[in-house]
């Protein structure tokens, strides 16, 4: 099998994959979820990498490489981030003293 | 060695990414979730660094360095108000830095067949969700018009540019040497992101930043078949079919088709047409509407874009409290189109500390609202608007609402009579039993809880 015909079915699995995944999480979480899978997506820092570090790189695919090197690790970094202290402020009700849990 | 940890690493990383998104599905197992989605990235960049083909670190640090030294401050310092316009331009980061590597790749080893193709994808998604990522930035910071800009022809003058770009998009796969092709093909790439979003309104923003959000995903899963890296086509395809599963629940809520978001010009019609009558409200006082809320068991609160601007959440929340101690069940009633993103009202409630199970979505509150004594609409306007179900003829004919018209009582707080997005009356205020509080939504939530405290 051709590599791209390999991958184009790896894309189709993951997509039908995401569609499942997706459907499940609780519209409660939908910010949430967007600044997450923005983090994932910037995985593109990996072609990022690969172009700015290369051996012979011109200074035309090193500067752009750079930027997008830039671009996506102020994804990485700050989706994560942000997501994580958007999903601290979800709380249940504290049964007992019937506060949301504030400090 | 080496070869053989990578592609490890890279599965690893696929497998933490769908993790991540796994455990989205419940407040309870989404922090884990953050977790598992940092590992991945971690190993995945690691993995990454450690390729024999890399070979200069210098620059590659320096940018990891500048980047964290932007994003952390960019995730802590964000007010949770501002989350859309951050979605919006992160949208535009993960873009740019597609179609810049798309671009790099290109002059580097101007690749041909299959590869040239999924670069030509991933350089003109990469291009167009820039430039439309920051235009959408622009909107919802309000540096730009959020009302929609429109010229006769638009649609024909947008059609023109996607089909030119593609046109490129398409010689360029088919003679790769043709270096001139290129700027001028990634030029009308970012100039079609641009004019696609200048007609679109500010409440239609929950559908384009998911759509935007896809074609990030989509992206950067071609970019994943440029390089032939299986790792970048599996996160690109997650993230590209939670975007379209996003926009889909998006225009689901709202009765109307993609194509009519992205080139309907929504709300720029109505303004016109609307005929302008003085018809009488009735209208109370905030120790009017205390002595209502005291005297209820049951609430319903409706928030919605006014209610971020008004930043009237904590107030709300102080409400909620109050009302909470003297045995009153109050809920929220969440539209899924309501705010500027997917789950704005849901975010800003929950910093405010209300506890989510109270936020309850469209289809399980609707039929609760018969049963509500008070339903209490803070800065929403279209979403409860009856029209919607009785007007045949009303743009937002068919666009299911929050049936707060069931309720005993209803209680709009609002600036004026003004109309609201969509530019149309909504008979909500007009009915026998809805008592319009007229004022800054915050102030006067503060001067009901004040009441209330006052006379225990």
């Amino acid at each position: 099998m051709k590599s791209y015909e390999f991958g184009l079915y790896v894309f189709m699995l993951a997509a039908f994959l995401g569609f499942e995944l997706i459907r499940r999480v609780s519209p409660l979480l939908h910010t949430p979820l967007m600044s997450l899978t923005n983090a994932i997506s910037a995985i593109s820092v990996v072609g990022a990498i690969l172009i700015t570090g290369e051996k012979d790189a011109t200074v035309l695919t090193r500067t752009l490489g750079f930027i997008a090197v830039l671009a996506a690790t102020i994804n990485v970094v700050s989706g994560y981030l942000i997501t994580d202290r958007m999903l601290k402020m979800f709380k249940k009700r504290d049964p007992k003293t019937g506060d949301a849990g504030r400090k | 060695m080496m070869e053989n940890l990578l592609p490890l690493c890279y599965m690893l990383a696929a497998a933490g990414f769908i993790l991540a998104i796994k455990w989205m599905n419940s407040p309870a197992t989404a922090r884990r979730g953050v977790i598992a989605g940092e590992l991945g990235m971690l190993l995945a960049v690691v993995g990454t660094l450690l390729r024999f083909e890399v070979v200069d670190y210098t620059w590659i640090m320096i940018a990891f360095f500048l980047g964290s030294a932007i994003g952390v401050p960019l995730a802590y310092l964000m007010p949770m108000t501002a989350v859309p316009q951050r979605t919006a331009i992160s949208h535009a980061f993960g873009a740019l830095a597609s179609a810049l590597i798309g671009t790099a790749e290109y002059y580097r080893h101007t690749p041909h067949g299959f590869t040239m193709l999924a670069l030509v994808l991933e350089t003109l998604l990469g291009f167009l969700t820039f430039t439309a990522s920051l235009m959408a930035f622009g909107k919802l910071q309000e540096i730009l018009p959020t009302r929609p800009i429109t010229y006769k022809g638009q649609n024909i003058v947008n059609l023109m540019l996607f089909v030119t770009a593609v046109g490129l998009g398409i010689a360029l796969i088919f003679s790769p040497e043709t270096t001139w092709l290129f700027p001028i093909f990634a030029g009308l790439s970012l100039l079609f992101g641009v004019s696609l979003i200048i007609p679109i309104g500010g409440a239609d923003m929950p559908t384009v930043i998911a759509l935007l959000n896809s074609y990030a995903g989509l992206s950067a899963s071609a970019m994943g078949f440029a390089l032939d890296n299986k790792l970048l086509i599996i996160a690109g395809a997650l993230d590209g079919s939670s975007g379209l599963i996003l926009a889909i629940i998006m225009c689901k809520a709202m009765n109307r088709s993609f194509a009519n978001v992205l080139f309907g010009a929504f709300g720029q019609v109505q303004t016109s047409s609307g005929k302008i009558e003085a018809r009488p409200v009735r209208s109370a006082s905030p120790e009017e509407a205390a002595e209502m809320l005291d005297a209820a068991r049951s609430v319903i609160v409706i928030p919605g874009y006014g209610m971020a601007v008004a930043q009237a959440q904590h107030k709300l929340r102080e409400l909620f409290d109050v009302l909470t101690k003297r045995g009153i069940d109050v809920r929220f009633a969440i539209h899924p189109v309501a705010g500027r993103m997917p789950g704005h009202m849901n975010v800003l409630l929950a910093e405010a500390d209300v506890p989510y199970d109270k936020l309850i979505e469209m289809d399980e509150i609707n039929p609760e609202f018969p049963m509500a004594d008070v339903a209490l609409v803070i800065g929403a306007n279209d979403v409860v608007n009856p029209a919607a179900k009785n007007v045949k003829d009303s743009p937002i004919a068919g666009m299911p609402i929050l049936e707060a018209y069931r309720a005993r009582t209803v209680m709009v707080i609002k600036r004026s009579m003004s109309a609201g997005f969509a530019g149309i009356d909504n008979e909500l205020y007009y009915m026998d039993n809805t008592l319009m509080l007229f004022g800054d939504a915050k102030v006067f939530v503060g001067s009901i809880v004040k009441e209330l405290n006052a006379n225990k």
